[in-house]
C-alpha cells in the first residue's frame, strides 16, 4: 500500500461524530467493517459522518459505509454524511442504488438440515427427469412398435457398425488377456492339490456366465455409452435437438431408440465373441502351465460346463445394453450450456453406467442362486 | 401473422428467466428483442416457438392462442445462435429437412430450394457440406432451412452472433432488404444494441426479464423510460446528485430539477454530444481537464475530468476536433448542454419526459 495513504479507521467522537479516514478500499476496509459491526450508536440523536478524511474509498469501501449509515438509521439516529469527495459521492449514490439487488443476490448462508432438504428435493427433481425421459422412451418404443416403418433403418445399422464391429478387436483382446489371468492364479491353487483339470471348470463357468458379459458391458459404456453422451451432448449445445424438433421430430424417437436398439443386438453378440476368445486364453494357459491339452479341455469343457451358464451370461447382455444406452443419452439430454457441460456428463455417464451394470449383475446372481440356477 | 404475448412468465426451479411479459409483434413486422444476456430475451423466444412451456401466461399467433400446440403445429421458422445444421446433410439436403418430413413432392422440393438459394445467394452451393461453408454462408442456409416451409412467422435468435464484424454488417443489410422482399412476421434476438438499431422497426429492451421498453429505435434511444434502457442503448454519462433548491447539484454542475423535493438523490444522464468542449477555458463555465483522446473513426472521444473527479465523455466531430488543438492533460472548459433526469432503477417508467419538459431541458453555458 502507498505509506501516504492511512490506515482506514474509525472513530466516534463525542457521541455526535463518527470520524472516517483512511483507505477505505478492499481489502484494508475489513477491520472497520468489524468495528462498525460492534458499534453501539447513540440512541435516538444527530450523527454526523466526517468523511472527508477518507481518502481512498472503493465500493467496498461504500458498501460498509452504507451499511454503517442503514443501521444508524434504524437505530434512530438522524444521519448526514459531510465532506465525502463528489467521486466518492457517486460511489455511495451507485451502491445505494443497487442496495436492494445486491442483498437480494447475496443468498442467505443455509444450515445443514436446509442444504440436505435442498439435496433430496434435488435428488428427487433428477429422479423426476430420470422417469420422465425413461417414459418418453417405452412410449417412443410403443410408438415404433404399432408402425415399424418409423425405425431410422441407417441409423440403427450405423450404430451398429460403430459400436458392435469396431469395438471386436479391444473386446476380444481383453477377455483373452482375462481368460489368460484367470487361469494364471487358479494354476497357482490347482497345482498344489494335483487337480489341475479343474481349470476347465474355473475358466468355463466363470467366463461365461459372469466376466464376459462384464468386461463387454464395461467396455461398450467406456466406448459407446460415454460416446452417446458427446454426441447428444453437442448436438444439444449446437441447438440441433431443438432444430429438429421445429421440423416435429422427436429427439428421443430419432436418436435414442436406434442407439439403443443397435446395442441390444450389438453387446449379446459382442458377449460370445468375448467368451470365446476369454476360453482360449484359459485353454492356451491350461496346456501351457498344467499340462492340460486342447482335446481334453474341450471334452471337459463339454461335461463340466452347463449351457445354461452361457445362456445366464448372454441373458444378461441385453439387459446392459438397455442400462448402458439409456444412460449415455440420458446424460446427454441432461447437458446444459456449454462444452464444459459435455466432458461432465460423459464422464458421469460412464460411472453410472458401469455402476448399474454392476449393481444389477449382482442382483442376477442373488436370484439366481436362490433359484439353484 | 401477428403474434402477441400477454403475461409471459417463465421460472427454471426458483429461477425466472421471464416475468410477466406482454407485448404484441404486428403483422409483417421485423421486431428487435434487446438486451443483455441473461435477461431473458432468448427464452421469450423459444417460448414464442414452443420449445419451453410457459410456466404462466398466454401466446397467440394470429389471434389463436398457441401455448397447447406442439411446435410445428405452431408453423414458425427458427433460426439458432449456431446455425445448428444438420452435419452430415449437405446445404440442399438441409434446406429440404423440413420440407420432405411435410412430405412434399420431389419436384416441388426441387423448385423451392433452387427459389430459395437464389434468394440466399448461395448458387451452386447446394450439394456443399455445412463445414465447406463460411459462417456468414452457414447462416443463411439456417434462414433458408427455416423459410423453406413457409413459416407464417420467423424466428431467430442471435442471428448474427457467430460471425465477424464485416460479415455481420451484410447479413444486418441483406436480412432487411429479405425482410422488405417476403415481409413475413419477424422476430430477432440480439444484446447488441447497434444491430437492433439499425435492423428494426421496433425494439423491445428486456432486463433481467422484465420488459424495461418497447418502441421505435429513435424513441428508446431519445427517450428511454428507464435508467437500465438509458445506460444500454448507446453511450451516456450519468451522474447522480442530490437536489438542493429545485437543483440536482453534481459537484460545480447543476441541474435544473422542478417539482422534486429537496434532498432526494437523482441521476441525470446525458449523451456525450452532449458535452461541448472547448480548449479556451473563458468560453464555457464548466473547467476541466482533458485526460484522454479517443479516435473512432468517424469522430473523436474526449474524456475530462472535472475538479471534483467527475469524469465524463465528450463526443466531437472531425471538423470541431480539428478546429481546436487538444493535448491530453490540457485544462478545458466544457458545458452540458441537453440532459435528462432518469427516472430510478426499479421504479419504472413512472417519469413521463419528453425534450424540453422541464425534466428534459437544454441547458444554458
Amino acid at each position: 500500500m502507498d505509506d501516504r495513504v492511512q490506515q482506514a479507521a474509525v472513530s466516534l467522537v463525542e457521541g455526535r461524530t463518527l470520524r472516517c479516514r483512511g483507505a477505505w478500499t478492499m481489502p484494508d476496509v475489513a477491520p472497520v467493517e468489524r468495528a462498525l459491526r460492534r458499534m453501539t450508536w447513540p440512541a435516538r440523536s444527530a450523527l454526523v459522518f466526517e468523511a472527508s478524511g477518507i481518502e481512498a474509498f472503493d465500493t467496498g469501501g461504500a458498501v460498509v459505509l452504507y451499511r454503517a449509515l442503514m443501521e444508524a438509521r434504524r437505530q434512530g439516529c438522524e444521519v448526514s454524511i459531510q465532506g465525502l469527495r463528489p467521486d466518492y459521492a457517486q460511489l455511495m449514490s451507485l451502491v445505494s442504488s443497487h442496495w436492494a439487488a445486491m442483498v437480494a443476490e447475496v443468498a442467505p448462508r443455509q444450515n445443514g438440515s436446509e442444504r440436505f432438504r435442498a439435496s433430496i428435493r434435488n435428488r428427487v427433481a433428477q429422479g423426476a427427469g430420470a422417469l420422465e425421459f425413461l417414459g418418453e422412451s417405452a412410449t417412443a418404443l410403443v410408438r415404433l412398435v404399432a408402425s415399424p416403418r418409423r425405425l431410422r433403418w441407417r441409423s440403427c445399422l450405423n450404430s451398429l457398425r460403430l459400436d458392435g464391429v469396431h469395438a471386436l478387436p479391444i473386446t476380444g483382446l481383453l477377455t483373452f488377456l482375462i481368460g489368460v489371468v484367470i487361469a494364471y492364479q487358479g494354476a497357482e491353487q490347482l497345482r498344489k492339490f494335483g487337480t489341475n483339470i479343474f481349470i476347465v471348470d474355473l475358466v468355463g463357468i466363470s467366463l461365461l456366465r459372469e466376466i464376459a458379459p462384464l468386461i463387454a458391458a464395461i467396455l461398450i459404456a467406456g466406448r459407446s455409452g460415454s460416446a452417446y453422451a458427446a454426441q447428444i451432448g453437442t448436438m444439444k449445445v449446437t441447438e440441433e435437438l431443438d432444430a429438429l424438433q421445429t421440423f416435429g421430430l422427436s429427439p428421443i424417437e430419432l436418436l435414442v431408440l436406434p442407439r439403443v436398439l443397435a446395442l441390444v443386438v450389438a453387446l449379446p453378440l459382442l458377449t460370445a465373441y468375448a467368451d470365446v476368445l476369454g476360453v482360449f486364453g484359459g485353454m492356451l494357459i491350461a496346456s501351457n502351465q498344467l499340462n492340460v491339452s486342447f482335446t481334453a479341455f474341450l471334452s471337459r469343457f463339454e461335461e463340466a460346463v452347463a449351457l445354461r451358464h452361457m445362456l445366464i451370461g448372454l441373458g444378461k447382455a441385453p439387459f446392459f445394453a438397455v442400462i448402458i444406452a439409456l444412460v449415455g443419452c440420458y446424460q446427454g439430454f441432461q447437458i446444459r450450456g456449454g462444452v464444459d457441460d459435455v466432458g461432465r456428463h460423459t464422464t458421469i455417464s460412464v460411472v453410472q453406467s458401469i455402476f448399474l451394470v454392476i449393481i444389477f449383475d449382482a442382483i442376477c446372481s442373488i436370484l439366481l442362486n436362490w433359484w439353484n440356477l | 401473422m401477428k403474434i402477441e404475448v400477454r403475461g409471459l412468465t417463465k421460472t427454471f426451479g426458483s429461477a425466472t428467466a421471464v416475468g410477466g411479459v406482454s407485448f404484441v409483434v404486428n403483422e409483417g413486422e421485423l421486431l428487435g428483442l434487446l438486451g443483455p444476456s441473461g435477461s431473458g430475451k432468448t427464452t421469450v423466444l423459444r417460448l414464442i416457438a414452443g420449445l419451453e412451456v410457459p410456466t404462466a401466461g398466454d401466446i397467440f399467433i394470429d389471434g389463436k392462442r398457441v401455448n397447447d400446440l406442439t411446435v410445428q403445429e405452431r408453423n414458425i421458422g427458427f433460426v439458432f445462435q449456431h446455425y445448428a445444421l444438420f452435419k452430415h446433410l449437405t446445404v440442399f439436403d438441409n434446406i429440404a429437412f423440413g420440407l420432405k418430413i411435410k412430405k412434399w413432392n420431389r419436384r416441388d422440393i426441387d423448385q423451392r430450394i433452387t427459389e430459395l438459394l437464389a434468394l440466399m445467394s448461395l448458387e451452386g452451393l447446394g450439394g456443399r457440406y455445412p463445414h465447406q461453408l463460411s459462417g456468414g454462408q452457414r447462416q443463411r442456409v439456417a434462414i433458408a432451412r427455416a423459410l423453406a416451409p413457409r413459416p407464417s412467422v420467423l424466428l431467430m435468435d442471435e442471428p448474427f452472433g457467430a460471425v465477424d464484424a464485416k460479415v455481420r454488417q451484410e447479413l444486418r443489410e441483406w436480412l432487411i432488404r429479405l425482410h422488405t422482399d417476403l415481409n413475413v412476421t419477424s422476430l430477432f434476438v440480439t444484446h447488441d444494441q447497434e444491430e437492433a438499431m439499425e435492423v428494426s422497426g421496433r425494439i423491445i429492451v428486456f432486463s433481467k426479464g422484465k420488459l424495461e421498453q418497447a418502441g421505435s429505435p429513435a424513441d428508446v434511444y431519445e427517450e428511454p423510460a428507464t435508467e437500465f434502457v438509458a445506460r444500454f442503448i448507446g453511450s451516456m454519462n450519468i451522474v447522480a446528485g442530490v437536489v438542493r433548491h429545485g437543483q440536482v447539484q453534481v459537484g460545480s454542475l447543476e441541474f435544473p430539477a422542478p417539482g422534486f423535493s429537496d434532498g432526494q438523490t437523482l441521476q441525470v444522464g446525458f449523451r456525450p454530444y452532449y458535452v461541448k468542449v472547448a480548449e479556451d477555458p473563458a468560453r464555457y463555465r464548466q473547467q476541466a481537464k482533458l485526460r484522454h483522446i479517443y479516435f473512432l473513426g468517424v469522430a473523436y472521444r474526449l474524456e475530462i475530468e472535472t475538479p471534483d473527479g467527475l469524469i465524463l465523455r465528450s463526443r466531437m466531430n472531425k471538423e470541431e476536433f480539428r478546429r481546436c488543438h487538444f493535448t491530453v492533460g490540457q485544462a478545458v472548459s466544457f458545458a452540458v448542454t441537453h440532459f435528462r433526469i432518469l427516472p430510478q432503477e426499479g421504479a419504472g417508467p413512472a417519469i413521463e419526459a419528453k425534450p424540453g419538459s422541464p425534466i428534459a431541458g437544454p441547458l444554458t453555458p
